[in-house]
């Protein structure tokens, strides 16, 4: 296929995969900070606006963030080149240029969020709403994510779209716990009261895992263990291992279809091993916060050699 | 093409005839439309409506800030044609398209239509679109002309006119393949109450028509690609669809290179080899070694990739030269040089501003007629005398006797209508139609019928889709 048309597809996924992340962080930061004292969410949202790499640009244009502030920035503002908005008008014009490698379904569920897209305002959200327009994102992910897996045929069109989905889906969860590293850390969560424990309740519901949790331990919030399902854990679809796990087979189907491997399936081999050879602990000890430095910077790796191998 | 006439009340009605009666094709339709009510038609027209808009079936408009992307509306009453009726017409096509062909291939070798007299030489010279870079250039089969929009109306029973020869990239057959889906799912009733001639072959026919005159070298499958300017373009829809109803790349400029004088595209595979290429991006903006240095849609070196035979164009370079409203007027006489027959359709009376008679009759009837630049297109820069007022028309007679030969007139034409469902009901709006005529090796197909463009508008007889206009399905049904 067209190098062109791999690299939309790519991005495609990418935007659709960071709008439904950007949902589950506002969602999440909006429960953390009414549990909060009244009018005191301001770290919150900074810590959530930290998470979508958007702080300074941010405060260079809002000054301290509010709740209000921080939550149209995120989700619709014009100028933030990631809010949701602007990812799902990059995502439609990302699939309108490349409709021939879609199917119908697919295509009409990002055109029909496109469409719904103008109609958004600051008073979709306004009061109790939010999670009205937090659900709506989510369902636009889930629709465009499931009418791929159930249209699309299993070719190269799909793997470079699955490819998107899982890079983007790593760097979203690795970011989230690294800006919250510092309250998993074992000598902070001696001391952790109810706070903490709302606290790492949030990031587990940012990336869909609060029950998961449970089913997986069984046993009440504990960092170490929350880590170690975000990053070790094969069967939490957002984990980094899973996200690995799934990279490697996608690139493996395109080497296989195309005879020839690259950089990019040795990369992503690199990172997927080394995911399975840690432990949480280990983890712990050579530094949380590093690991993640490590690993968001290997994933872009990845990323690089996707694009210098097919998409360029 | 840009349509005057004399109202809808004096046009000939193809519903009911002149005697009032309803016309054989109109049987079905005249009865359907007895049994269905407004409020039904309404919601039909919205589902319409929601079709195209969730399918992204748009199109853009030049010079409109606010409206990036349009729909063009769709009439659900569907335009009828009888078997006989377009039979006649698709032979008269037949012949137009034949040759358009034929005089290109001379103009660009032998030129014996110029030294014969049949075409004034400065008429060929003096036109921008004719690319003296093509002569001697041999293209593939003779063919220039694979994919001609041939503009029609008809004023009576019989006579059909052609209006307009569009031999470059004509677009719309996403809307004719469109508008029959939309009959399918919404008029089920009234379709299946008669026996439509299909259309949705028409993919088919045009993938072979382009593989039919692919380099030799190519091999049993070529590699056929459209070549788009990209999605800001207004026919990008258009150029999606075929893409994916026949199974092949879309692409842009920036797609494609140029090796050893041989077309590549790149893919995640690395470079492959293309063999044809279905463009709709004008000549200009091709080959920037060759025409517009600025073009930024093109492919450097396409041209001589093109002229040694490595890759076929459709349509060939220059097809500009035999679709100009100047040329038009000559079409007559060269269907009769070219091919011994007597022209089936007729021409639209049109007198060349260049001959001082012609000049001076103009002139002198300037609120009767319209007056069109001679390579304009899609209804912009003319005048259309008996809507015009007197400063507008002072104005024209400045640029007329400024730049004679820049223009060409026409009579308004008493222009067919059809049921339409308007605001107001039920109601005659003017129509015309383009059917699509494909030539290959494997010589002419037209898929029955084409696209009909209806002015929507009371008052406001413009069919252009850039000024308002609508589609109607058009059917060919065996009586």
């Amino acid at each position: 296929m067209l190098s062109r048309t791999a690299d939309n597809l790519f991005w495609l996924s990418r935007y659709v995969e960071r709008a439904d992340y950007l949902a589950r962080i506002i969602e999440a930061t909006n429960r953390l900070a009414m549990l909060l004292a009244a009018g005191d969410g301001s770290s919150e949202w900074t810590s959530a606006l930290v998470t979508a790499g958007c702080y300074d640009a941010f405060v260079a244009a809002h000054g301290a963030p509010t709740a209000e502030t921080a939550m149209e920035y995120l989700a619709l503002s014009e100028d933030n080149p990631s809010s949701i908005r602007r990812c799902l008008e990059t995502a439609r014009f990302n699939a309108r240029a490349v409709r021939t490698a879609l199917t119908v379904e697919m295509w009409e569920t990002i055109n029909g969020a496109w469409l719904e897209l103008p109609k958004m305002d600051r008073s979709s959200f306004a009061g109790g709403r939010m999670s009205r327009f937090t659900d709506w994102v989510k369902d636009i992910a889930l629709r465009i994510d499931g009418s791929g897996h159930r249209t699309m045929l299993r070719n190269d069109a799909y793997w470079f779209t699955r490819l998107g989905f899982y890079v983007e889906r790593a760097d979203n969860t690795a970011r989230i716990l690294d800006v919250k590293y510092h309250i998993l850390l074992p000598e902070v969560s001696s001391v952790g009261g109810g706070l903490d424990y709302s606290q790492w309740a949030a990031i587990l519901r940012s990336v869909n895992a609060l029950t998961a949790y449970r089913w997986v331990y069984r046993e009440g919030l504990r960092p170490w263990l929350i880590a170690d399902l975000l990053i070790l854990n094969q069967e939490l679809p957002r984990s980094l291992a899973s996200c690995y796990a799934n990279i490697v087979t996608h690139l493996d189907s395109l080497s296989n279809a195309y005879g020839r491997q690259g950089k990019s399936q040795r990369f992503a081999r690199t990172v997927q091993t080394a995911l399975q050879n840690a432990t949480i602990e280990r983890v712990f000890q050579t530094g949380l916060h590093e690991f993640l430095t490590r690993f968001i910077s290997d994933n872009a790796r990845v990323g690089g050699a996707i694009t210098e191998q097919y998409l360029a | 093409m840009f349509i005057w006439t004399l109202g809808v009340a004096l046009a000939f009605n193809e519903m009911l005839g002149p005697d009032g009666q309803v016309r054989a094709p109109y049987a079905g339709v005249a009865k359907w439309l007895e049994s269905v009510n407004v409020e039904q038609l309404d919601r039909r027209r919205a589902e319409a409506e929601l079709f195209y808009r969730r399918g992204g079936i748009t199109f853009a408009v030049y010079g409109d800030a606010q409206g990036e992307e349009r729909i063009i509306p769709f009439d659900i009453i569907p335009r009828v044609l009888a078997g006989s009726e377009w039979k006649l017409l698709a032979k008269g096509l037949e012949q137009r398209v034949k040759t358009l062909n034929l005089y290109l291939a001379d103009i660009y070798s032998k030129q014996e239509s110029l030294k014969a007299g049949i075409v004034p030489e400065e008429l060929v010279w003096q036109n921008p679109a004719f690319r003296p870079e093509m002569t001697g250039v041999t293209v593939p089969k003779d063919i220039y002309v694979h994919i001609a929009g041939v503009d029609v109306v008809r004023i009576d029973a019989n006579d059909f006119y052609v209006l307009e020869d569009n031999a470059r990239t004509p677009s719309g057959v996403s809307y004719m393949l469109g508008g029959r889906e939309i009959c399918y799912r919404l008029m089920a009733d009234l379709y299946g109450a008669h026996k439509v001639a299909p259309i949705e072959h028409y993919p088919d026919d045009l993938i072979a028509t382009l593989s039919s005159v692919a380099p030799q070298s190519a091999g049993e499958s070529p590699n056929v690609v459209i070549l788009t300017p990209g999605q800001f373009n207004s026919a990008y829809y258009e150029h999606s669809f075929l893409a994916d109803k026949m199974g092949i790349e879309l692409v842009e400029g920036r797609d494609l290179f140029i090796r050893d004088d041989q077309v590549y595209m790149r893919t995640t595979e690395g470079a492959k080899r293309v063999d044809v290429i279905y463009r709709r991006i004008d000549d200009d903006f091709l080959d920037p070694l060759v025409f517009r240095p600025d073009s930024m849609l093109g492919v450097p070196g396409l041209f001589n990739a093109y002229a040694k035979g490595n890759v076929a164009l459709a349509n060939a370079i220059g097809t500009g030269a035999a679709d100009d409203k100047a040329i038009y007027a000559h079409m007559p006489d060269l269907v009769k040089f070219f091919l011994g027959e007597e022209p089936i359709l007729k021409n639209v009376p049109t007198w060349c501003c260049r001959k001082a008679d012609d000049l001076a009759y103009v002139l002198e009837h300037l609120a009767e007629l319209v007056v069109k630049e001679v390579h304009g297109s899609g209804g912009y820069g003319m005048l259309v005398g008996p809507q015009a007022d007197k400063a507008q028309i002072a104005k024209f007679r400045e640029l007329l006797k400024a730049n004679p030969a820049n223009y060409i007139a026409q009579p308004t034409l008493s222009l067919s209508s059809c049921p339409s469902f308007v605001e107001q009901g039920v109601a005659p709006r003017h129509v015309d139609l383009r059917p699509f005529v494909l030539t290959g090796g494997n010589g002419v197909k037209i898929v029955p019928g084409g696209l009909t463009r209806v002015a929507l508008r009371e008052g406001s007889l413009v069919v252009n889709s850039s000024q308002g206009g609508g589609t109607k399905d058009t059917w060919v049904i065996d009586l």
